[in-house]
């Protein structure tokens, strides 16, 4: 059996190879591509160039819209994985396939639908005066953007809850309750601690896209509010500023690395909360 | 015996997954050099919407070449696709400007007038003159399409008469105005309410129009490029910068549009031309094409499907009797009206940089 | 469920559906441009068969998400059952190493690949876009397959191999079924991914290709054609009724093993 299994080892052998070509190499391209002038040499002049307050402020809005927007999505998945974990049998699978069922909608579609919704003479601006209210000014604000990225990302934070509170042993809150915790105690004090992993990785997976979309705002911002990943865009088409993009990149390649130092922190609560 | 089996076959299993890897690979390279199967083709890249695709297929029954259609939204995001040379396009369609600065980088080659005669029967000199300002020699361009850019308003928003663009800066029309999303035609409205060239590359005069810009942010509803259309049509706003071609349908869609196409400070004059790149692989084909859309008849097809100005002199009479006045006047307006209009110029990587930086500053405040 | 949670599902399920009804009412809007309503028309419908572009860039996205869910699920396959057999270390490491473009963000993504097929001298196109999502599939699929293979136990498949079965065929008939739920889900998740990509894609596609996310963005900005309300509309119908027979069917195979068990 020992010798089956270092054969099997070797099933890991063309995942390395894809690894290094298509995951590490490509990294380090953008690393000599940000380090480097047109010419090929290697310069610091573009890192000091994104030390610019534009790039600075622009990078600040796209972290605070998009924690924004993680902590909408996890308000609003948190509950909702609540009900589906009581009602899992049976009818509680249905409910969750409806919440899927979006992700196969274009989401530039939706995006752009939300558009129409969210106009001065839009849909929901004409429900609200249909209703006595007077209009509100959505669309081309920075709220018209958490909406899109909350409606583009929620799933990304329902799957992993999800996944972590459908997990907890049902005998675990069972007994905390016998134990005389109010719902709300053993929600805090069990439940919480136990899904953790699922908040840490829903919420990256949130993050991330959110930080550095271009598209939603766009869309839904006017081009009024350009986030990172506007300015990244641009610099790789309409401005050619290659270098720049890539330094730039750089500085989104950070927030994988926190990401990664997170998941290993989190990894070892997870298992804490477990013992 | 076991193991051994176990070996050959997790062997077989890789060995397919490798070679099913490496398929796609073996394809690209051969995709690299030039086959005899590909000779009958033309790769076109051309601004969206920016052809009728009947004409595409009428060239296609009429010559056996089959056409290969790439689009773009903005000159500046065509320019790095064909700078890097990882594709090679046949024909391409920039404005002015990008193909002062594709022809100052080296990208293009000099056109073959003795293969498009109707290039040279058909194509007012007025315009081949107007190019000059980018295509000193007239050598690397044929003129397509040409127009200005206009504002245009919703006479149901807008009481007053409009004819400068300083209208965009009334406060009372916070949140209803659509200025254009690319550095150079924000700048040119800007530069031209200061007073200054719209190829000026004076910093102090770029950071005033900057400023300027900043100011009027707060009133704008959104920066655009094409979608611009959309939320004049529908009403979502008031006025819009936008090009002379584009107007025309939009007025049909909605009665209540009205354009200006020169506000009295003055405005850019644009022309998009074909061009052939350096790295065409199919230079004849793409000259045949060229000279197939100076065709009256087809540029007459043309016309109908974009609207937007033609330098085809045998045009107007074509076409212009399905055409009301209003329309007419957009269309072929009275050359009069450009008398001392500028034209974009390519300034140089260091002002390209300047203007970027300086539309981003206004950007994200 | 209470009143106050079936509230809650009621209105996120508002939020989720709002924008696939204005879409799906826009594939019968008779105006061109969004936001006006100009009366109810099929003609968008008639005219997206018509649509060369349209439906080359829908032939594109079935046929590289095929492509590249089927090949990302296969390599994450057999990258689990080698991970099981692996220190847990190294677990760890390829772990992290699977996870990045995960983690990272799609625009970064989609810049260095473009980079690296740049620099490889790669022509851009239909196979550096396959390429690049299944680059992007992976993770996703790694995801679901990995806990699965982890959790099978070995004890079976060594009975099966002493009761003389070649190890592919206990592998085939005792290990496969058990993790059959967890490649499913890896495919779908792996299409799901590559079919609504947009941003890698926009950077690894080369002349004349789309999917019908570019196609889709390079319409926005020059008016979207109402053909693809139409397409979108479809799609999301046979996605519902695919589901629906699914549902139909577990609700027969249920009724049947019960029945089963009562006899």
């Amino acid at each position: 059996m020992q010798k089956n299994k270092s054969l099997a080892r070797l099933f890991v052998v063309p995942f390395g190879l894809w690894a290094t070509i298509f995951i590490v190499l490509p990294l380090f391209f953008v690393l000599y591509s940000g380090l480097s002038d047109g010419a090929g040499h290697l310069t610091l002049a573009n890192l000091s160039e994104i030390a610019a307050w534009e790039y600075a402020k622009s990078l600040l809005l796209s972290i605070g819209l998009a924690l924004l927007s993680t902590a909408v999505c996890l308000a609003l998945a948190y509950p909702l994985v609540l009900i589906l974990r009581r009602v899992r049998y049976g009818r509680g699978a249905w409910i969750f396939v409806l919440f899927l069922l979006p992700l196969w909608m274009n989401s530039l579609l939706t995006t752009m639908a939300w558009q129409t919704i969210l106009e001065t003479h839009g849909v929901l601006n004409t429900l609200l005066t249909a209703l006595g209210f007077s209009p509100v000014a959505w669309i081309n604000t920075p709220a018209a953007i958490v909406i899109g990225m909350v409606y583009n990302f929620l799933p990304y934070m329902v799957l992993p809850l999800y996944v972590s509170v459908t997990r907890i042993d049902p005998s675990v809150i069972d007994a905390a309750r016998d134990l005389g915790a109010s719902f709300w105690q053993a929600l805090r004090r069990v439940i919480l601690p136990l899904s953790m992993p699922g908040i840490v990785s829903g919420c990256t997976m949130v993050f991330i896209p959110a930080l550095t979309t271009f598209v939603i705002s766009a869309l839904l911002g006017g081009n009024k509010i350009m986030l990172i990943g506007n300015i990244i865009e641009q610099e790789f088409t309409a401005a050619y500023d290659w270098q720049i993009g890539s330094a730039l990149s750089m500085v989104l390649m950070v927030f994988i690395l926190l990401n990664l130092l997170l998941e290993v922190f989190s990894d070892s609560e997870g298992k804490g909360a477990r013992q | 015996m076991r193991k051994n089996t176990m070996f050959r076959r997790l062997f077989a299993v890789l060995l397919l997954l490798s070679a099913l890897l490496l398929l796609p690979g073996c394809d690209m390279l051969a995709g690299n050099e030039e086959d005899a199967d590909d000779a009958d083709t033309l790769y076109l890249y051309n601004w969206g919407d920016y052809i009728d695709d009947a004409v595409i297929e009428q060239f296609e029954e009429e010559t056996g070449i089959h056409v290969i259609k790439d689009e773009y939204d903005t000159n500046e995001s065509m320019y790095p696709r064909v700078a890097e040379g990882a594709e090679s396009y046949d024909v391409i369609c920039p404005s002015d400007y990008m193909i002062d600065k594709m022809r100052q980088n080296g990208l293009l080659q000099p056109l073959d007038f003795e293969a498009m005669p109707n290039a040279r029967a058909y194509i007012g000199q007025a315009y081949y003159k107007q190019s000059q300002a980018f295509d000193p020699d007239n050598a690397y361009s044929v003129p397509y399409c040409w127009g200005t850019v206009g504002i245009l308003y919703n006479a149901k928003m807008v009481d007053e008469p409009v004819d400068s663009w300083t209208i965009l800066w009334n406060p009372k029309y916070r949140g209803s105005i659509l200025m254009q999303d690319s550095a150079r035609d924000a700048m040119m409205v800007a530069l031209r309410v200061l007073g200054y060239s719209m190829n000026t590359t004076d910093e102090g005069e770029l950071k005033e129009a900057r400023d300027l810009l900043i100011a009027e942010k707060p009133l704008v509803q959104a920066y655009g490029i094409d979608d611009i259309r959309d939320k004049l049509a529908s009403g979502e706003a008031a006025l819009g910068v936008i090009f002379s071609g584009e107007a025309i349908g939009l007025m049909e869609a909605n009665p209540d549009l009205r354009f200006v196409p020169a506000p009295k400070e003055g405005t850019n004059v644009w022309i998009d031309s074909w061009v052939i790149p350096k790295n065409a692989r199919h230079k004849e084909n793409a000259e045949k094409f060229i000279d197939f859309l100076c065709r009256p008849d087809i540029a007459a097809k043309n016309f109908e499907f974009l609207g937007y100005s033609m330098p085809n002199t045998a045009l107007e009479e074509l076409v212009a009797d399905d055409m009301d006045d209003g329309a007419r006047a957009i269309a072929f307006p009275d050359e009069s009206i450009f008398e001392g209009q500028e034209t974009y110029r390519y300034l140089g990587e260091a002002m390209d940089k300047l203007y970027t930086r300086l539309w981003l500053q206004v950007k994200v405040e | 469920m209470n009143k106050k949670s079936k509230g809650y599902l009621g209105l996120l399920v508002l939020f989720m559906y709002a924008p696939i009804f204005v879409l799906v009412a826009q594939s019968f809007n008779a105006s061109r441009y969004r936001g006006t309503w100009a009366g109810f028309t099929l003609d968008w419908y008639r005219e997206l068969f018509g649509s060369e572009s349209i439906l080359d860039a829908f032939w594109n996205t079935l046929s590289i998400g095929f492509t590249a869910a089927l090949l990302a699920t296969l390599l994450a396959l057999l990258t689990a059952l080698g991970m099981k057999c692996i220190s847990k270390k190294g677990q760890v490491m390829l772990r992290g190493l699977a996870n990045v473009p995960l983690l990272n963000a799609d625009i970064v993504t989609g810049i260095s690949l473009m980079l690296l097929f740049l620099g490889l001298g790669l022509r851009l196109g239909y196979d550096t876009i396959l390429l690049a999502h299944i680059v992007i599939c992976l993770p996703y699929a790694l995801l679901c397959i990995l806990p699965q293979v982890l959790a099978t136990d070995d004890v079976l498949y060594e009975a099966a191999l002493d009761l003389g079965a070649p190890p592919f065929t206990a592998f085939r008939k005792v290990v496969l079924p058990e993790l059959y739920p967890g490649i499913l889900s890896a495919f779908l998740l792996s299409f799901a991914m590559s079919a609504d990509d947009f941003i890698v894609t926009y950077f690894t596609k080369g002349a004349g290709i789309n999917t019908l996310t570019t196609e889709i963005y390079a319409e926005l900005k020059v008016g979207i054609h109402p053909e693809l309300y139409a397409l979108s509309t479809l799609f999301f119908v046979s996605v519902i009724v695919l589901v629906g027979l699914l549902a139909m069917n577990f609700r027969v195979l249920r009724a049947r093993t019960s029945k089963r068990r009562l006899a």
